[in-house]
């Protein structure tokens, strides 16, 4: 899922009545709580399950009634994951994967997020609407050629054929474009200008400091995302040289019938994703809600 | 110095000419490059290989057969039988998706404490990787000691064998889907729902409404476009579910679906086709028709949704 839009407000927030919000804005009662408890402990139960079976021997998957308190044997299933499996070389090509692809959206979406917001040019409009309606079109459906050039090209089993295809989206210009919209005054850069300012000094001194927000929540969602990445990967890549959501595959397939083991590596390789979530939660939150739409 | 200065100033200008007339395709550029030629060119070029023979494992090469693989497409079972998967996981897995979705955001609307906590707790499912839920969910439903059938049958209900069965694998896959995407359509609804003005429910409020007709007369209506863009978002990812089918029963045969197909979605199909059996045509012929589909049921989609109306 690649798009973006920013919802259409139905309504203009109207400044409101202090008594019109007392009487609409219901206070929450407890069944109000009760039911975004049950969510929450929805929400996080299949987590933390994992995390369970993680730290329990192998023979607590299978016990009846389940085990649901963590056990002391996490560290020695890590162990194991990374005894069993070369675990290590999937956590160090996803780190590099995911690193390179967010750098590199977050620089070029930048960069042509400020072109479109905020440099005049023939063409704009019309390339402008070709960036956004290529994000509505699943790309994953050129899958078999995009396969083909990577033969082509002898790149496939290697990672960059997964980092190359990952180093702009659709969705990443279009965000900063919108940011750089409403964040930057023109007057700003006409000064800037008119002092003799070259426009790569403009984008360096005044305009990639104002993108410094917006950069941030599109990193963070584009780590998340290139983190998680799986068809491509599984398509592309070899068992020998996975990433973690590759290896998460084939240590699921039949390589072993030991659950605790594949579940510590699925808890592994969560991990990053959640630090960074626990860390920025806020910031992804309110993406989410200005109208970051991911996919 | 008179001498001197005016070819500095007139070589100034030129550059700062130069500079705001060419700088901005620089920009761009990045971006088009890369992705008209990893994004763009296959998207369009599968078209193409649609129309071939085209078998890595064939000696022989590609060769345009025109609309042959379409043809045998529409006469394969197993493509009907992906299509039919994929449309019932569409079903099972949108509807609750929005339902719930709007539910959890009018709960998030009132006044809560620790609202952050309780927003982010609803996109915690969002950010985690597909292929670490989708083992993580093949467990909780395992028919032996899967967690589920635990709790099941405490309420009276047998051991469910939930890969077996057709429903019964298709139910458990939506719930992975549901579980992972309702929490983030919530905060999008979420954001419009406090944007919408406050006399509005006032008004109701005077007229004897309760919450409940407040929700679906007021909320809901005033919703119409976020929910119209939330059912087309969700139809584009729904119609090509590929890792929860495919690592909800992984091992050497996981690309069919199960032992009967009965939850091979059409994009699990393709993959079939076309990285267990290398036929890059046929698979390519899968995936032009997926597109089409999928457009012709996110505007199904939009026309149901379209009509969602204030009274």
């Amino acid at each position: 899922m690649t798009a973006v839009l920013d919802p259409p407000a139905p309504v203009r927030p109207a400044p409101a009545a202090g008594r019109a919000r007392r009487l609409v804005k219901r206070v929450a009662g407890p069944w109000t709580y009760a039911a975004l408890i049950a969510v929450l402990a929805g929400s996080a139960f299949p987590v933390y399950w994992s995390f369970v079976v993680s730290s329990q021997t192998p023979d607590a998957i299978d016990s009846v009634p389940p085990v649901l308190v963590p056990g002391g044997h996490l560290f020695e299933n890590i162990a194991r994951v990374f005894d069993t499996t070369d675990f290590a070389l999937a956590l160090t090509n996803s780190i590099i994967v995911s690193g390179t692809v967010t750098v590199s959206v977050v620089l070029f979406s930048t960069l042509a997020g400020f072109a479109f917001a905020k440099m005049r040019f023939r063409g704009r409009n019309v390339l402008l609407l070709l960036v956004i309606a290529t994000q509505a079109i699943p790309t994953e459906l050129g899958i078999i050629p995009l396969y083909m050039m990577m033969s082509e090209f002898g790149w496939a089993g290697e990672i960059h054929a997964v980092i190359v295809p990952g180093l702009v989206t659709a969705f990443g210009v279009f965000f900063m474009r919108q940011y750089f919209e409403r964040a930057i005054p023109d007057e700003l850069l006409e000064a800037g200008r008119m002092d003799g300012c070259h426009s790569l000094r403009l984008f360096w001194h005044v305009a990639l400091p104002a993108a410094r927000p917006a950069a941030a929540v599109l990193g963070l969602f584009t780590f998340m995302q290139a983190w998680n990445d799986f068809f491509w990967p599984l398509v592309v890549l070899v068992p020998e040289n996975p990433t973690v959501q590759t290896a998460l595959s084939t240590l699921a397939s039949g390589y072993t019938t030991d659950y605790t083991l594949v579940l510590t590596a699925a808890t592994i390789g969560t991990v990053p994703v959640l630090a960074v979530f626990l860390l920025f939660g806020r910031q992804i939150v309110g993406g989410i809600m200005s109208g970051a739409v991911k996919g | 110095m008179a001498l001197i200065d005016p070819p500095v100033v007139d070589r100034a200008a030129r550059r700062h000419r130069w500079d705001t007339k060419f700088s901005p395709y620089a920009y761009v550029t990045p971006y088009f490059l890369i992705f008209g030629v990893f994004g763009l060119f296959p998207l369009l070029y599968t078209i193409w290989v649609s129309l071939q023979h085209r078998n890595l494992l064939d000696e022989g090469g590609a060769r345009l057969v025109w609309f042959d693989n379409y043809a045998a497409l529409l006469a394969d079972p197993y493509f009907w039988n992906a299509m039919g998967n994929t449309l019932s996981l569409w079903l099972l897995t949108t509807v609750p998706q929005i339902l719930f979705a709007l539910g959890i955001a009018a709960l998030l609307n009132r006044k809560v404490r620790t609202r952050t906590l309780f927003r982010m707790g609803v996109i915690l499912p969002n950010i985690t990787s597909v292929a670490a839920v989708t083992i993580i969910f093949a467990q909780l439903f395992g028919r032996d000691f899967g967690l589920v059938n635990w709790v099941l049958d405490l309420f009276g209900a047998g051991q469910i064998d939930w890969q077996a069965g057709t429903a019964t694998s298709h139910i458990a896959i939506a719930v992975m889907v549901v579980w992972r995407w309702t929490g983030y359509h919530a905060l999008i609804f979420l954001a419009s729902m406090q944007a919408i003005t406050p006399s509005l429910y006032e008004a109701a409020t005077l007229d004897g409404a309760n919450g409940w007709q407040q929700f679906w007369r007021i909320t809901v209506p005033l919703l119409r476009p976020q929910i119209i863009f939330t059912t087309i978002i969700a139809t584009t990812g729904n119609m090509r579910l590929l890792a929860e089918p495919l690592l909800f029963n992984p091992g050497a045969a996981a690309a069919t679906g199960g032992s009967d197909r009965q939850f091979q979605t059409a994009a699990l199909y393709l993959y079939e086709q076309g990285f267990t059996k290398y036929d890059f045509g046929y698979s390519s012929a899968i995936a032009v028709v997926l597109a089409i589909a999928t457009i012709i049921v996110a505007g199904l989609g939009y026309l149901v949704t379209k009509r969602i109306q204030t009274e």
